[in-house]
């Protein structure tokens, strides 16, 4: 056990058990895997990537690009770091080789997300962080201080004093002030990812496995007036030969396990530094009861830390360097000099200077300078609404971060004296042994190799390399491969810069980002008022858009073919009712409603009286149809505009942005009123009776209320419309009323019918009618690419009106084009087959037989059906000059065989129309 | 202990030379605008199908390292207009020789894809998609749930998900390589050949006359030029407003991300639009994936989170083994739309600048293919029969080919 008396923030009296690699170990809360495995002398967690050598703990926290494991229970999930892995009792861990591995079950925890506003966004609690958020709080100001460690503190955990305090506890009392505060939120164990424009930026809370049936983790999506970056810095390796070896160990690392989690990372420590902050930590291993040997890289060595170094027998060297490591698993020994002499050590710290963590900043784009007196790259330049304080701007001593994060009334800290920092990127030595990223087993001789082939950019070298791409991105190797690139060229390390940084800032679990959006949530399930009775009737559902529409409802033992079959000969021969709620509706109101209208549609909507209600087909600006529906106007300033179900929201859309964008001197204003009518067709010979039993005081006589007009009534005092609008060449009504009043009134609509065995139908019985009358589904029948005139709805385009939307594209030479695809039928010669839609229409060979690709395609089958009315399956097609070819017989591949079937006009049933008006 | 090195985590070694880092010379018989993958898929079959070697690739940052560094590597052909289909097919068709042409490990792997359908008008669209494909001789298959599950076993196929999944059409050639090394790889076969590739200079003008260009104006100064070929994709609509001429191209970010490295769980690659997510997993055994473009133009290379969210949301619906996966990198490309989502490529009203633009989604998989035809595009001063359908006056005549209008599956 390395476990140290009187150090470490975790709580002695309780001992947690725990599987790693099989075997079982205890620790205590507070601990997390890497300090637990290395209590009890575990230095080697699993194997790297490419080469399969040992890997183990050789950073304090996220930037560790070492230590990786797998955990087995109480969930499996990949690639975790141990650093960053809370001991729970019961854990099952293991080592990895570099891949993690996924559950082969769906994740049950919950995620949440939520919404978060804030004036100020304190990120890092450490000494910046925890002054800032203090400022701001006393400022009154609402705050929300972010800390992805679970306790705060940052590297206040050891020996330092602040106000002349011990460092835990002025951060103690911060603490108690800030949760004192009123607009105060404090958040440890949240990890503050990626920051994007306008101050928002995501925060992931980590709240523990079935947390009493809690989120396990909240993604935090924080709008904040100004954030404040107090993420610190990161320390940065020294690169050497067989550095990669389990037992070196970045300085700050070792003493952050000593001070968090009471772990004596080692008992005979060599410190290999060209940095003063690596003093502190031999200096604290030594106090806990290690023997330490400090090497300093610079030819000039601090004076009060040797002096205070000297008082604990703690030898200085300066002007040598660490050159290699021996050992197996462990590093036994450093290879110390020109001379290679060994020291014999069970744990080698490094440091080579510190990097800014800086990544909050760079992701909105804030630029990195090199700082040569820093040794770093740090923030350079103004961001707006961003301010970076302390050590991730470069500040690192603490009496100037404190001043630099609270300003007049900060805290103090005792002067420092800094000994200028060495530039040390990596001593001499063989560079295919010296591992630059860890995690990617890459070296010296890789990025040489790179530079050898020509490469100068940064990014080359990441890629060719791979040097920064592993679970860590680059955390510790970044700078230091844009060091090494720079001295292999020859160049100054500025001139490279270094890669870019990007969210998320340590990785985020995929379900965290998902949310509640899962399943049912993932996008919301539209019903209409009266799916309940269409659950009741055993109607199979299909989804269009967001909504769940009736397909069929198949009576017992019936399958689809057959419902829809009985249903089609119901409507034709007596009346069949059916839920048409799903239609989007808009409301279009203002003194210029006709205007817009007319600008939108093909056809002129101006005109229309009210009273009326007229087709309508709307275009893009390539003149191809995108919507269509029926337009009522409700008053001289008011009309009533209905689309197809999928395409509400599209339509209103591009309502509104011609409004907004184009016209926006047109007084008029568009709301979407889809969720609060709704609408049933009552179709077939016998609707007018059915519809005239129910409102008693309509006249429904032809005479008194025409095809193509409306009416407003009431039933019981509830306002309803009625309407002759037909999608079936039926003598059809459709009936509206507002949501609350629908289920009432499909009940009564369906008690009034029952004497004519009135039959529900659904989306697929529509089709089929409505293709037996050659009416187009837009988005079925069209794809993009057909005109109004390939519909064969020319008479839907105004010739008179100046101009519409789409307009100007009829008059391209391709829209004119004889062999533009048109829409027509198609009836298999055979009489029998039922063409699979989506086949695609080819010339009849006169052997019947489908010649060797390529082979030229004709059109493709939109619509197919089983016709009740005509004894036989149909379809509709789109083909090359398909009105001109009637009476042709094509070829349809289906499988291996060459279905023929005869083009036609697209008017099957009734082609003179004469069932519309009963 | 566990095993040591894991299966496809090793990557190939590199060749040990890739390309010079010349001065430019005053004057190239052909000017290449841009050094992304189409820019070096041109300048090698310049030298190597027509021996056009005279060429300057002009860079404005590092190489390759535009939408050809940010993309996510899908390779297909299954496209539905027999105009695509070509272009997409003949550029299959060099995948499949591309690693020996070039000499260099660009880890094609032929691992199919699946575009699954979840709507009854999805599956109207992908029966149609398969039927034209295999007309053109294109590899398509349409594949019920079960044999979805059979290629994929991690595809939730099971009722329980918002939007189930009716069934897939299916690609077998299709596949992903590397793109970085795809692109080093031209490049070095452009450099062999006398090709000069040159980093860190941005094209900022044109110096004309008559209907004619004669020189590239450059941050590292003027070049003369015979033929200027403009690969700069969404850059290009800046590059030809120089010239006078407007070209109707949209740029939106369009983000992709990676998690960490996964043992194989993922055999193949899945698309859906309705549950919007594209899916693959790499050789060192990442997921790669993206979704759709973010809706506001711009050229800056991030874009918003909310639609990774909805991405991740989307991947755990489909894969509900990803959820413990880890996002960890996410970047965005600029992706350059068209009205019709095809790209724009061919003649420009100046006689001697020709355009290969507007890819879209589409760039990437097109690499080679548009390489070679706009190569003996540019060799031969008229278009390749296979790029004809693209020319820019399309937009004045009507005769687009709409993509995405016409169920054609993005990306």
């Amino acid at each position: 056990m390395s476990r140290v008396d009187g150090y470490g923030r975790i709580d002695r009296t309780r001992t947690l058990a725990f599987t790693f690699d099989g075997v079982g170990y205890t620790a205590h809360p507070g601990d997390t895997l890497a300090s637990a495995l290395l209590a009890h002398g575990v230095t080697t967690l699993g194997t790297s990537i490419r080469l399969g050598r040992p890997r183990g703990v050789m950073g304090a926290w996220t930037e560790d690009p070492g230590g990786l494991v797998q955990i087995e229970e109480p969930f499996p999930e990949p690639m975790l770091l141990a650093t960053t892995v809370d001991v729970v009792d019961g854990l099952v861990a293991r080592g990895v080789a570099g891949q993690g591995r996924l559950a082969e079950v769906a994740d049950t925890a919950r995620y949440d997300h939520r919404h978060v506003h804030c004036d100020v966004l304190v990120v890092g609690a450490g000494p910046a962080g925890l002054v800032a958020a203090r400022t701001a709080a006393r400022a009154g100001l609402d705050v929300v201080l972010v800390d992805d460690r679970p306790t705060p503190g940052g590297t206040l955990t050891g020996t330092e004093t602040v106000d002349g305090r011990p460092a835990p506890e002025w951060v103690d009392a911060v603490v108690a002030e800030l949760a004192a505060a009123p607009h105060v939120t404090h958040l440890q164990a949240t990890t503050a990812f990626g920051h994007y424009d306008d101050g928002f930026v995501l925060a992931l809370e980590r709240r523990g496995e079935g947390s009493d049936g809690g989120a396990r983790a909240r993604d935090h999506r924080i709008r904040a007036g100004r954030v404040v970056v107090a993420a610190g810095a990161i320390e940065r390796p020294i690169v050497f030969e067989d550095d990669d070896r389990p037992g070196v160990m970045l300085a700050s690392a070792a003493r952050d396990l000593l001070h968090r989690h009471g772990v004596l990372a080692g008992r005979e420590v060599v410190v290999f530094t060209v940095d003063d902050s690596a003093y502190a930590a031999a200096l604290d291993l030594r106090q806990a009861g290690a023997s330490v040997r400090v090497l300093d890289g610079r030819s000039e060595v601090p004076p009060g830390w040797t002096r205070r170094c000297a008082e604990l027998d703690v030898p200085v060297e300066a002007g040598t360097d660490v050159r290699g490591t021996l050992g197996s698993d462990r590093v036994r020994a450093a290879l110390v000099g020109e001379s290679r002499r060994e020291v014999p050590c069970d744990l080698l710290l490094v440091s080579g200077g510190w990097n800014p963590t800086a990544h909050l900043f760079s992701h909105v784009g804030g630029p990195l300078r090199w700082d040569p007196e820093l040794v770093a790259f740090r923030p350079a330049g103004e961001l707006p609404r961003t301010t970076v304080v302390g050590a991730a701007n470069g500040t690192y001593a603490l009496a100037d971060v404190l001043r630099e994060a609270g300003g007049e009334d900060a805290p103090t800290a005792p002067p420092e004296e800094i000994t200028p920092r060495g530039m040390l990127w990596r001593t001499a030595g063989d560079p295919a042994r010296q591992f630059v990223d860890i995690a990617r087993d890459a070296t010296v001789a890789d990025i040489a190799r790179a530079v050898g082939a020509g490469m100068t950019s940064v990014e080359h070298v990441k890629r060719y390399t791979t040097i920064g791409t592993a679970h860590d991105q680059g955390k510790t190797s970044g700078v230091l491969a844009s060091g090494v690139t720079a001295e292999l060229l020859g160049r100054p390390v500025e001139s490279l810069g270094t890669t870019t940084f990007r969210p998320p800032f340590t990785p985020v679990p995929f379900a965290a980002l998902a949310g509640r959006d899962r399943g049912d949530l993932f996008d919301p399930v539209r019903t209409t008022a009266v799916h309940a009775w269409h659950v009741a009737a055993g109607a199979v559902f299909e989804d269009v858009g967001q909504w769940k529409r009736a397909r069929h409802y198949p009576a017992p033992g019936e399958d689809m073919a057959a419902a829809v079959l009985r249903e089609c000969a119901a409507v034709r021969g007596s009346v069949g009712i059916m839920d048409g709620s799903t239609l989007g509706k808009i409301d279009v109101r203002g003194p210029d409603a006709g205007v817009l209208l007319d600008h939108l549609y093909t056809n002129l909507m101006s005109t229309l009286k009210v009273g009326r209600v007229r087709y309508g087909v709307m275009c893009g600006n390539d003149g191809m149809v995108f919507d269509d529906g029926t337009v009522l106007r409700l008053a001289e300033d008011r009309f009533l505009v209905t689309t197809t179900t999928g395409n509400a929201a599209h339509v209103l859309d591009w309502m509104e942005e011609w409004l907004q964008t184009e016209w926006p001197h047109l007084r008029v204003r568009l709301t979407s009123v889809t969720e609060q009518w709704s609408i049933f067709a009552v179709a077939g010979p016998r609707s007018r009776d059915v519809v005239g039993r129910v409102f008693g005081d309509v006249d429904v006589s032809n005479d008194a209320f025409g095809f193509m007009t409306w009416q407003d009534t009431t039933l019981d005092g509830v306002p309803v419309r009625l309407a002759r609008i037909s999608f079936s060449g039926e003598l059809a009504f459709e009936v509206s009323v507002d949501a609350w009043h629908a289920p009432d009134l499909w009940a009564r609509l369906v008690a009034a019918g029952a004497e004519d065995g009135i039959t529900p139908y659904g989306t697929e019985t529509m089709h089929v009618l409505r293709a037996e009358k050659g009416y187009p589904i837009i988005g079925q029948d069209t794809d993009g690419t057909v005109t109004p005139h390939d519909l064969g709805m020319s008479w839907a385009v105004s010739k008179k009106k100046p101009d519409f939307v789409g307009k100007r594209s009829f008059a391209r030479p391709v829209a004119t084009d004889p062999q533009r695809k048109q829409l027509v039928s198609l009836l298999p010669t055979d009489a029998t087959t039922t063409l699979p839609e989506g086949s695609q229409i080819v010339a009849l060979p006169d052997d019947g037989r489908l010649p060797p690709p390529p082979v030229p395609m004709l059109g493709h089958v939109t619509s197919s059906y089983r016709s009740a009315a005509l004894g036989r399956p149909f379809a509709l097609a789109l083909v090359a000059g398909g009105r001109d070819r009637v009476g042709e017989v094509v070829g349809i591949p289906v499988g291996d065989m060459l279905i023929a079937a005869q083009i036609g006009g697209t008017v099957l049933v009734d082609p003179e129309g004469a069932r519309r008006d009963g | 202990m566990n095993s040591p090195v894991p299966p496809g985590a090793a990557l190939p070694d590199h060749p040990d030379f890739l390309w010079r880092t010349p001065e430019p010379k005053p004057s190239y018989d052909v000017v290449i605008v841009g050094g992304g993958g189409h820019g070096l898929a041109t300048a090698h079959y310049l030298a190597q199908n027509h021996g056009i070697t005279n060429v300057a690739v002009l860079e404005r940052g590092w190489l390759a390292g535009g939408n050809m560094a940010r993309n996510t590597t899908l390779i297909r052909s299954n496209y539905l207009w027999d105009e695509s289909a070509a272009i997409y097919e003949h550029s299959l068709k060099l995948w499949e020789g591309l690693e020996d042409d070039l000499g260099y490990p660009i880890l094609f792997s032929q691992r199919g894809v699946l575009n699954l359908a979840h709507t009854e008008q999805d599956v109207r669209d992908s029966v149609r998609r398969v039927e034209a494909n295999r007309l053109n001789g294109i590899d398509a298959e349409w594949l019920g749930p079960d044999e979805v599950a059979k290629i994929c076993p991690i595809v939730n196929v099971s009722d329980d998900i918002r939007y189930p999944v009716q069934g897939a059409t299916y690609q077998p050639r299709a596949g992903i390589a590397k793109h970085d090394y795809v692109a080093w790889g031209f490049a070095r076969r452009a450099d062999e050949a006398g090709i000069d590739i040159i980093q860190d200079c941005e094209v900022t003008d044109f110096v004309v006359d008559g209907d004619r260009v004669t020189t590239v104006r450059t941050s590292r100064g003027d070049i003369a030029c015979g033929t200027v070929a403009l690969c700069a994709a969404g850059h290009t609509s800046v590059l030809l407003d120089r010239l006078g001429v407007r070209t109707p191209l949209q740029s939106h970010p369009l983000q992709a991300l990676v998690s960490e490295l996964l043992e194989p769980v993922h055999p193949t690659i899945v698309m859906s639009n309705a549950v919007h997510v594209y899916v693959s997993q790499a050789h060192k055994g990442e997921l790669v994936m993206g979704a759709g473009v973010d809706g506001y133009n711009g050229y800056g290379q991030r874009g918003a989170f909310h639609v990774i969210e909805r991405q991740m949301a989307a991947a755990v619906e489909l894969f509900p083994v990803f959820a413990r996966a880890h996002l960890l990198r996410s970047w965005a490309g600029i992706v350059d739309v068209t009205p019709d989502a095809s790209p724009i490529v061919g003649h420009t009203p100046y006689a001697n600048v020709l355009v290969n633009a507007g890819w879209g989604t589409g760039g990437f998989k097109a690499t080679p293919g548009i390489g070679w035809a706009f190569a003996d595009t540019v060799a031969h001063g008229r278009p390749h029969p296979l790029v004809a359908p693209f020319a820019l006056d399309r937009f004045v005549t009507g005769a687009l080919v709409d993509e995405h209008g016409a169920a054609g599956v993005a990306h």
